[in-house]
């Protein structure tokens, strides 16, 4: 049985146990316990700017390192977050106000990290997760946002509605 | 977070882009621009990038570099890295970068090719 408290906004129970249950039970219990018994959760929001993108992957960053991650890891961690904070900037706010939230929580070794905006949300998300695909004209973008995600994470998932906003859910198991 | 911006070395027709510490979107604004200017006041042969302050690269450094690259090989010049570390070699080599450019181990190789 896991001990993963909450269901998550983003994910059925059955996956979040299933997701948890590669960590030994004397290495759960060993983590419960430091933490006190509790599941670790962070929260941020921040407006999107681009000067907030490296600050909102210096921020997960920190968390994720309760972990004891490889330096490997928080490396990789850290551009999955830039790339999905970049979008939301970029393409979800269009360089213009608005506000992006991000999550990140700890269970067993897995952190999960969700990056949302209330942008302008995604037409088509098979598409716009096609590497090298990209909306933008200057020819500046390299389109490999979501193939970069892919890459450093073990899992990602879009949610997006259009005029409603995007959802990124990823996780990483960390701390091997 | 301090604004970093390029630091730009001409050697005879080699340009040297000093790239910043932190290589994403925000630091990175400016370079297109820049470089554009640079290319049309000079003649530009070969571009080299110095990654030796860089720690922390993504997707938006994987554009401009192929973009750069693609401005070079129009005009019959080159490009080329060097200072990596192993994260930046890492990110690199998933943009398909280490394809386009060779990596020398110091500025000076990189200079000559």
């Amino acid at each position: 049985m896991t001990r993963c408290g909450k269901e998550s906004r983003f994910g059925r129970r059955e996956e979040k146990e299933k997701m948890c249950g590669t960590e030994t039970s004397t290495e759960k219990s060993r983590r419960w316990e430091s933490f006190g018994g509790k599941d670790e959760s962070m929260r941020l929001q921040i407006e999107s700017r681009s000067r907030n993108e490296e600050f909102a992957r210096v921020v997960v960053a920190a968390f994720a390192s309760r972990l004891d991650p490889t330096l490997m890891e928080i490396d990789d961690l850290k551009t999955a977050v830039s790339e999905a904070v970049t979008n939301a900037v970029i393409h979800g706010y269009g360089g213009g106000d608005g506000v992006i939230y991000i999550e990140a929580s700890i269970c067993g070794r897995e952190l999960t990290v969700t990056i949302r905006d209330d942008g302008v949300g995604i037409p088509d998300i098979p598409k716009a997760m096609e590497p090298m695909f990209t909306t933008d004209r200057t020819g500046e973008r390299s389109g490999m946002g979501f193939a970069f995600m892919e890459a450093f994470m073990d899992q990602v998932e879009v949610r997006s509605e259009v005029g409603r906003g995007t959802t990124v859910t990823m996780k990483k198991q960390m701390g091997g | 977070m301090e604004e970093v911006s390029f630091l730009y070395e001409a050697k005879g027709q080699v340009l040297v882009i000093h790239l910043p510490k932190e290589f994403d979107h925000h630091n990175s604004r400016d370079l297109r621009y820049e470089t554009d200017l640079l290319l049309s006041e000079n003649y530009v042969r070969r571009m080299v990038f110095d990654f030796s302050r860089t720690v922390f690269m993504d997707s938006t450094g994987i554009g401009i570099l192929i973009n750069r690259y693609k401005q070079m090989q129009r005009s019959g010049g080159s490009a080329a890295i060097y200072g990596a570390n192993a994260q930046i070699r890492r990110v690199l080599a998933v943009g398909g970068i280490a394809k386009l450019m060779p990596e020398y181990a110091s500025k000076e190789a990189a200079l000559m090719g």
